[in-house]
């Protein structure tokens, strides 16, 4: 046996070629998606732990390895964005939640009159972004505001307010499927046994829809933690801005000097997102499938 | 489409939810909460029931579920009627009629038996009328309208501006020694006049008061029945300085006599307004010139040889808003053009994405392929960062003297990316690409993921290619879970004003262009620019007519999305 059959040889290479021509080639390619999906991450990283935190000289990833500009957002109103994020954030999820499912559960389980009619015009009014009318919204919350100071322009109250308003339309449609999923004979068998209809629906049908309420919980809270017109034109008073708000300013004023700020904030701010988003993979894709809201 | 629907309920992991803890919550979102309920089920039944009884018939009236009702009920009475009293002293009777109806209501609804759907809706519908479908229909109202710089408010409040604006210091007044009072979180001023401390009010007029007392220099100190604000707090307190430098305080009943005003806290003298108002011939003259305003069906003051006062009042004004958006020559041309690129940016945005997202997933949708799960993590990276942060983060990058795109890619030369109106309008478009190719790249591999394949299986035995068995049979099926999510998308990014005025603010804005657009505004972002909700000259009519052209558009897309959804599916 001095060499290898030639037909071995032959298929080897064939089957090199076949891999190079089917699958090999997608490695490569691979490592171009990732360095541009990559990229602006990682600088963001980089900048982020620069000493000096300027945007001026941040193009050498990783020169130094520094916490000041971390450090540095103690001095500037960041925690308190990031304190006004999750609470506004927070408590639009939660509204959105109680109030999406509450409504789907009636949609769901009771048939009265107006009930199409309602669900068509739900339908037909969830097309109609809040956010294009945002000048009825400054104009009502002027109108508010002197009547009720707590609704008012520059009040966090009201925000979350113009957000619950959007939540019966969003939420409504994607619960509603999901509830419908869960047997009725559930009910009918709790109702034989005693339960009145609030008990039904607290501990019977909540438990059991708990999987929507996470995804409506997350995408509601993702919509208020991203939503900058709304936002900016309700919270005029500094201490009273989210992030979006806030980094925004930063980086339109004085962009070079605040770079290092900004890359910190979003740092931080973006990584328990991202950790929750990674995690939650599935269930996202699940309910952006089932009726978006980014893309 | 059901990619990755949820579908795990475990009924044991989540035991019955804490009773105590969900009407906190449902108080805390302020929405009431149904939370009626008979006696616990496994509860020992008050009252007689013998121990033959089914305990369905057990029911013996309200249990703990009432009380918690009841308490829930309480807590949105008391704020709703704090809110009707906050309403009822702003005398904003509009609003109060409002609270009170929806009170009412809530009170019906949770204590009537009839209203068991509504028990469940209401909370939201209240949202959803007053943030959603009022101010959809205000829009509608104000697209009409004139509102705007100018003509704020109604015409008794353009009187009191005009009053206001024409008002001068007297020119013979004498400075009086002033103090600032206050009793009840209502301020008035004090005032030595020739030794008499008089105080008074915006409603109430200069009153003498009797044991007052004054400092050296005349200042009163002490003033019975009202508490003298100490300087010191008036310097530190730039609310309370705004309330006194715009208080008046009429020096008598007649309106003509004038008000003591005062611009730093501590002196005052008697203003008045050179214009009279006359409410029944509806004029104001001005006093010295003799000229007269007469309101015209503009909301406007207009004297017979047409002066007009600065302040006015706003008016319906039929489809002036929509004439001028089409053939104002400072509107019409940036409005064509911002129109266009709405469109553009939105048709494009949506192609280059989908497109990019559906490679991606029919290459690495491929289980030869290893290490699927990282490069799958890695590709979703930039969805998972905030948008708005990924634009600020661009925008840094794209910097043209300091910006590592052109460090890294271009030599360091100052390549101008935001201020050239083609090179921005692509950077906004590979921003976005890179922002949302991620949604595209999921939403593809579960469609694909899930396409049958016994139909692929047949498609090859029958001899299709690759390319055929993709643009007959997987690109069609793609289409029809897809297609509506497209659609869905495209009216996104119709609105995207994120991305657009975090990335370039709308600019370069419009060469000789009198109104404040650029090359890459889209019609939301250019809404938001006219309508000075930010500041500067506000115009909500036209803003507001430019919303209904959006809502229009929107409302086509989405009936050709129904109508589109319902033909794919018939393949």
């Amino acid at each position: 046996m001095t060499t290898l059959p030639s037909p071995t040889r032959a298929r080897t290479a064939s089957r090199r070629r076949r891999w190079l021509a089917e699958v090999g080639w997608k490695y490569p390619v691979a490592l171009v998606v990732v360095f541009y999906a990559a990229f602006p991450l990682v600088y963001a990283l980089s900048a982020a732990l620069d000493e000096r935190g300027s945007l001026s000289g941040s193009e050498v990833l990783f020169r130094t390895v520094s916490l000041n500009n971390f450090s540095a957002l103690g001095d500037t109103l960041f925690w308190t964005w990031v304190g006004n994020t999750l609470l506004v954030g927070g408590a639009a999820a939660l509204g959105a939640v109680l109030m999406g499912a509450a409504a789907a559960y009636a949609f769901s389980r009771f048939r009265f009159r107006g009930r199409r009619a309602s669900l068509t015009t739900l339908l037909i009014v969830q097309m109609f972004p809040q956010t294009v009318a945002f000048v009825a919204v400054f104009l009502l919350l002027i109108t508010l505001g002197e009547a009720v100071p707590l609704l008012g322009i520059n009040s966090k109250l009201a925000l979350i307010c113009v957000y619950l308003g959007g939540a019966l339309g969003a939420n409504t449609f994607l619960m509603y499927g999901f509830f419908n999923t869960i047997p009725i004979e559930i009910d009918e068998a709790a109702r034989i046994d005693g339960a009145s209809h609030a008990q039904i629906y607290w501990r019977l049908v909540m438990p059991l829809v708990v999987p929507i309420l996470a995804v409506v919980g997350l995408l509601a809270f993702i919509a208020a933690f991203g939503d900058f017109i709304l936002a900016k034109i309700v919270l005029t008073g500094q201490s009273n801005w989210t992030l979006a708000v806030g980094m925004y300013q930063w980086v339109s004023n004085q962009l070079t000097s605040n770079w290092g700020l900004f890359a910190a904030g979003a740092m931080i701010a973006s990584l328990p997102v991202l950790a929750l988003f990674l995690s939650l993979q599935r269930y996202i894709v699940g309910g952006l499938a089932s009726g978006s809201v980014k893309g | 489409m059901s990619a990755s629907r949820p579908s795990e309920t475990d009924p044991h992991s989540s035991a019955t939810p804490d009773a105590a803890a969900t009407p906190d919550a449902a108080v805390a979102t302020g929405g009431a909460r149904p939370a009626r309920g008979g006696p616990a089920r496994s509860g020992r039944p008050r009252g007689s029931g013998g121990p033959g009884e089914s305990h369905a018939r057990a029911w013996t009236g309200p249990g703990w579920g009432f009380v918690v009702k009841l308490l829930i009920m309480m807590v949105i009475n008391a704020i709703g009627v704090m809110a009707i009293m906050s309403a009822y002293a702003a005398g904003s009777w509009v609003v109060l009629t409002v609270l009170v109806v929806l009170l009412a209501l809530a009170d019906w609804i949770y204590f009537s038996r009839r209203t068991l759907p509504l028990k469940y809706l209401y909370p939201g519908l209240v949202f959803l009328a007053v943030f959603q479908l009022f101010t959809l229909a205000y829009t509608g109202y104000v697209a009409f309208t004139n509102y705007g710089t100018g003509h704020l408010g109604s015409m008794q409040q353009a009187v009191d501006a005009a009053l206001i604006q024409a008002e001068q210091r007297v020119e013979d007044s004498p400075s009086y020694p002033l103090a600032v009072v206050r009793e009840d979180g209502e301020i008035g001023f004090a005032i030595n006049n020739d030794g008499v401390v008089q105080v008074g009010t915006e409603e109430e007029p200069l009153e003498a008061v009797a044991g007052a007392v004054v400092d050296t220099a005349g200042t009163p100190i002490e003033v019975p029945g009202w508490d003298v604000v100490p300087r010191a707090e008036l310097f530190a307190d730039t609310a309370l300085q705004e309330q006194v430098v715009e208080l008046r305080v009429p020096v008598s009943d007649e309106a003509a006599d004038g008000s003591i005003r005062t611009r730093e806290g501590s002196t005052g003298a008697v203003y008045s307004s050179s214009l009279t108002w006359d409410p029944a011939a509806r004029t104001l003259t001005d006093a010295e010139t003799g000229t007269v305003y007469s309101p015209d069906d503009r909301g406007n003051f207009v004297s017979s040889d047409g002066q007009r006062l600065a302040a006015g009042w706003y008016v319906p004004v039929g489809f002036d808003n929509f004439v001028r958006a089409f053939t104002d020559t400072a509107y019409a041309g940036p409005l064509l053009q911002v129109t266009a690129w709405t469109f553009g940016f939105g048709i494009l945005t949506v192609l280059t994405s989908f497109g990019l997202g559906l490679v991606l997933a029919m290459i690495y949708n491929d289980q030869r392929v290893r290490g699927q799960k990282v490069l799958r993590t890695i590709f979703i990276l930039p969805y998972a960062f905030p948008a708005f942060m990924s634009a600020l983060l661009w925008r840094g990058m794209l910097n043209s003297e300091f910006g590592v795109i052109n460090e890294w890619f271009f030599f360091g030369a100052n390549v101008d990316w935001l201020g050239d109106p083609w090179l921005a309008k692509f950077v906004i478009l590979w921003v976005n690409l890179w922002l949302s190719y991620p949604y595209w790249f999921l939403v593809s591999t579960g469609a694909l993921q899930a396409l049958p394949t016994d139909v692929m299986e047949a498609a090859r035995i029958d001899g299709a290619g690759r390319l055929r068995q993709f643009t007959s049979i997987s690109l069609p099926l793609l289409m029809v879970s897809t297609a509506p999510l497209a659609i869905a998308s495209f009216a996104f990014n119709f609105n995207n004003f994120t991305i657009i005025f975090m990335l370039t603010n709308g600019g370069p804005a419009f060469p000789g262009a009198s109104v404040p657009l650029g090359a890459t505004d889209i019609l939301i972002s250019a809404i938001y620019q006219i309508s000075g909700v930010s500041g500067g000259r506000a115009d909500y009519g036209l803003a507001s007519a430019l919303s209904i052209i959006v809502f229009i558009v929107i409302g086509i897309i989405s009936a050709l999305a129904f109508r589109q959804t319902r033909k794919l599916e018939e393949i």
